[in-house]
């Protein structure tokens, strides 16, 4: 044998060796992935093919044209709408009490661990929980939110029930939900802010209001962008509380992506069209994780 | 020692508008808990009654312990306690491997099968729903344990969390187990995990929290109310007991005081799972 044939014969036993010796510890896991999330994503895309008959049980070959219909569809378009309208409240909404909040206990006083536990601890309320907890707070008849607005001289409003107010409602909840969240991870944001800009701040005799425009949002600008990109995946996400307080009603107003595809996979039995739009949910989040990644790198500000 | 006292005290008087604004702002955020506590310690009638209480004139203590045996509450917090722990235990073991190998061996295909797992991060759950309830109605698997949990045995992001973690335990621990003849499996049980605890940890309460509050799956694939988790049980009882709503509610608190309990518990640990990248579902 050969000098190199041995060289060869011995890296390939080595090679077999290795995987050998890797398998046990990797191999779990990858089996699990496969068969529970690379198995369902293909066939949710080979399931976006097929339309399925009223019973769910036949299903045809009708290729990209589910695609087509799904994407030009008023129905799905009005999702869509629906979708990135709750995003934009949510986000909004939870960012700016996050940093409001976080900016509130970062000062090192005494007792601030006590309020940084209590503006953190909605992270413990499941979406199930605040749901039930809020379909009673915004009752409209013997409800508190109507109550304490009474008090204030503003008008009772059938949150839930009313077109105009559902979906802003059901923002609501998610944001008092999401809140405590978004200050743990804007706080730690804050806490990374090395001393040193704001003693160079200092110098320059910047005022508390500068000082925050010009030193403190710039250096958070990445975790601000990181709260606001996961909020906005929450959001295509979120259906628990869709699914308590409104049902996607009324008039659809409520009728997030999560709970159309729900509705028409395991009420409507519309399988085929509810892969489709699984997929399409798949791609827009991808998207959106790209969209952070990039704007990770070029706009926001780093050290 | 007097001084920094003294400066402390002072410093205290003069953050006075800043402690009213912490109160008045925590006072916000519990709100809507304290409402809901308020709430489930009321007479039912008084439910239905305008103006509402804010504070229980004659608090009916009753309603916890009817939550308790009235409605299958027990069960419910059962369920989701066998589900959490499994979910748990489940991606402890799988992650704590599948780190080590990506952190202390070397194997053919060791980068790629990595970004193979990180990739997984990027597709939401909602999105394969449907083949994946396909596979548990097929296995025959609707209305048990195993449907509840297997599904969530494997998590990218725990394997990435701990292997974070075992880069920065110094290499100089490999080559002298090396020397020492440990193989893999002892230099994991009995260096890498006592000195990983935290990250574990780390894991472990977030792994937990997730679960216990998981809805869409369990609402999916189960249907026998003896196999609820307590989300879609308080969530079910919302819509099926109007009667009592009080005791429903009373049922809601006891669903949330064990995990508001594990995050001021383990705070600092789930501060640290939650800034190494965020997810809540």
């Amino acid at each position: 044998m050969t000098a190199a044939a041995q060289a060869r014969a011995r890296r390939r036993r080595r090679w077999l060796q290795q995987s050998l010796a890797a398998s046990p510890f990797v191999l779990p896991s990858l089996a699990l992935f496969c068969v529970f999330v690379f198995y369902p994503l293909v066939r949710s895309v080979w399931l976006g093919f097929h339309a399925t008959d009223p019973f769910g049980r036949r299903e045809v070959w009708v290729g990209i044209d589910q695609y087509r219909d799904v994407l030009t569809s008023s129905d799905f378009r009005h999702s869509l709408l629906v979708t990135g309208q709750f995003a934009l409240y949510t986000v909004v909404g939870s960012t700016c009490l996050g940093l409001y909040l976080a900016l509130l206990v970062h000062r090192r006083l005494p007792g601030i661990l006590f309020f940084r536990t209590v503006f953190s601890s909605t992270v413990a309320s499941s979406v199930a929980v605040s749901s039930v907890m809020w379909f009673r707070l915004l009752n409209p008849g013997v409800g508190v939110l109507n109550y304490v607005l009474g008090k204030g001289g503003l008008p009772a409003e059938e949150w839930l029930t009313d077109p105009k107010w559902a979906l802003f409602a059901v923002g609501m909840t998610t944001v008092w939900m999401n809140v405590g969240l978004a200050t743990i991870v804007i706080l730690a944001g804050l806490q990374n802010i090395p001393e040193e800009l704001y003693e160079s701040a200092r110098v320059d005799g910047a005022r508390a209001w500068n000082q925050f425009l010009h030193v403190t949002l710039p250096a958070l600008s990445p975790t601000l962008l990181f709260v606001s990109v996961v909020g906005v995946i929450f959001a295509f996400e979120s259906f628990g509380q869709i699914d308590i307080l409104t049902k996607g009603g009324p008039l659809d107003s409520t009728n997030v992506i999560v709970y159309s595809i729900y509705r028409e996979a395991f009420l409507h039995y519309n399988v085929g069209l509810a892969s489709a739009q699984a997929v399409v949910l798949f791609v827009l989040v991808l998207l959106l994780t790209l969209v952070q990644f990039v704007a990770a790198q070029r706009w926001v500000f780093y050290r | 020692m007097m001084r920094t006292k003294r400066r402390a005290a002072f410093r205290a008087v003069t953050s006075l508008p800043w402690y009213v604004l912490l109160v008045a702002s925590a006072a916000v955020i519990l709100f809507p808990l304290y409402m809901t506590v308020v709430d489930s310690l009321q007479d039912v009638l008084k439910l239905l009654t305008y103006p509402p209480d804010l504070w229980p004139r004659t608090p009916e203590w009753s309603n916890y312990r009817e939550a308790m045996t009235d409605i299958p509450m027990r069960r419910y917090m059962l369920n989701s306690l066998i589900m959490a722990t499994t979910i748990t235990s489940g991606q402890l073991a799988t992650s704590i491997l599948a780190a080590y190998a990506f952190s202390f061996m070397r194997f053919p295909g060791r980068t790629p099968l990595f970004f193979i797992f990180l990739s997984t991060m990027m597709v939401p759950w909602e999105a394969s729903i449907i083949p994946n309830y396909q596979i548990i109605q097929r296995l025959d698997w609707l209305d048990t344990y195993q449907g509840l949990t297997v599904p969530f045995l494997a998590t990218a992001f725990g394997t990435f969390l701990l292997r974070q973690h075992f880069m920065t335990l110094p290499a100089e621990l490999k080559d002298a187990a090396d020397i020492d003849g440990y193989g893999n499996l002892r230099f994991l049980l009995f260096v890498v995990i006592p000195l990983s605890r935290a990250a574990i940890a780390t894991l472990a309460v977030f792994s937990f929290l997730q679960a216990w509050n998981q809805y869409l799956w369990p609402l999916l694939v189960t249907n026998d109310p003896h196999m609820r988790t307590v989300q879609i049980g308080i969530a079910s009882l919302q819509s099926e007991e109007i009667q009592r709503t009080n005791v429903v509610l009373a049922g809601t608190v006891i669903a949330l005081l064990p995990m508001l309990f594990l995050v001021i518990a383990f705070q600092r640990f789930l501060v640290r799972g939650l800034t190494a990248g965020a997810v809540k579902g």
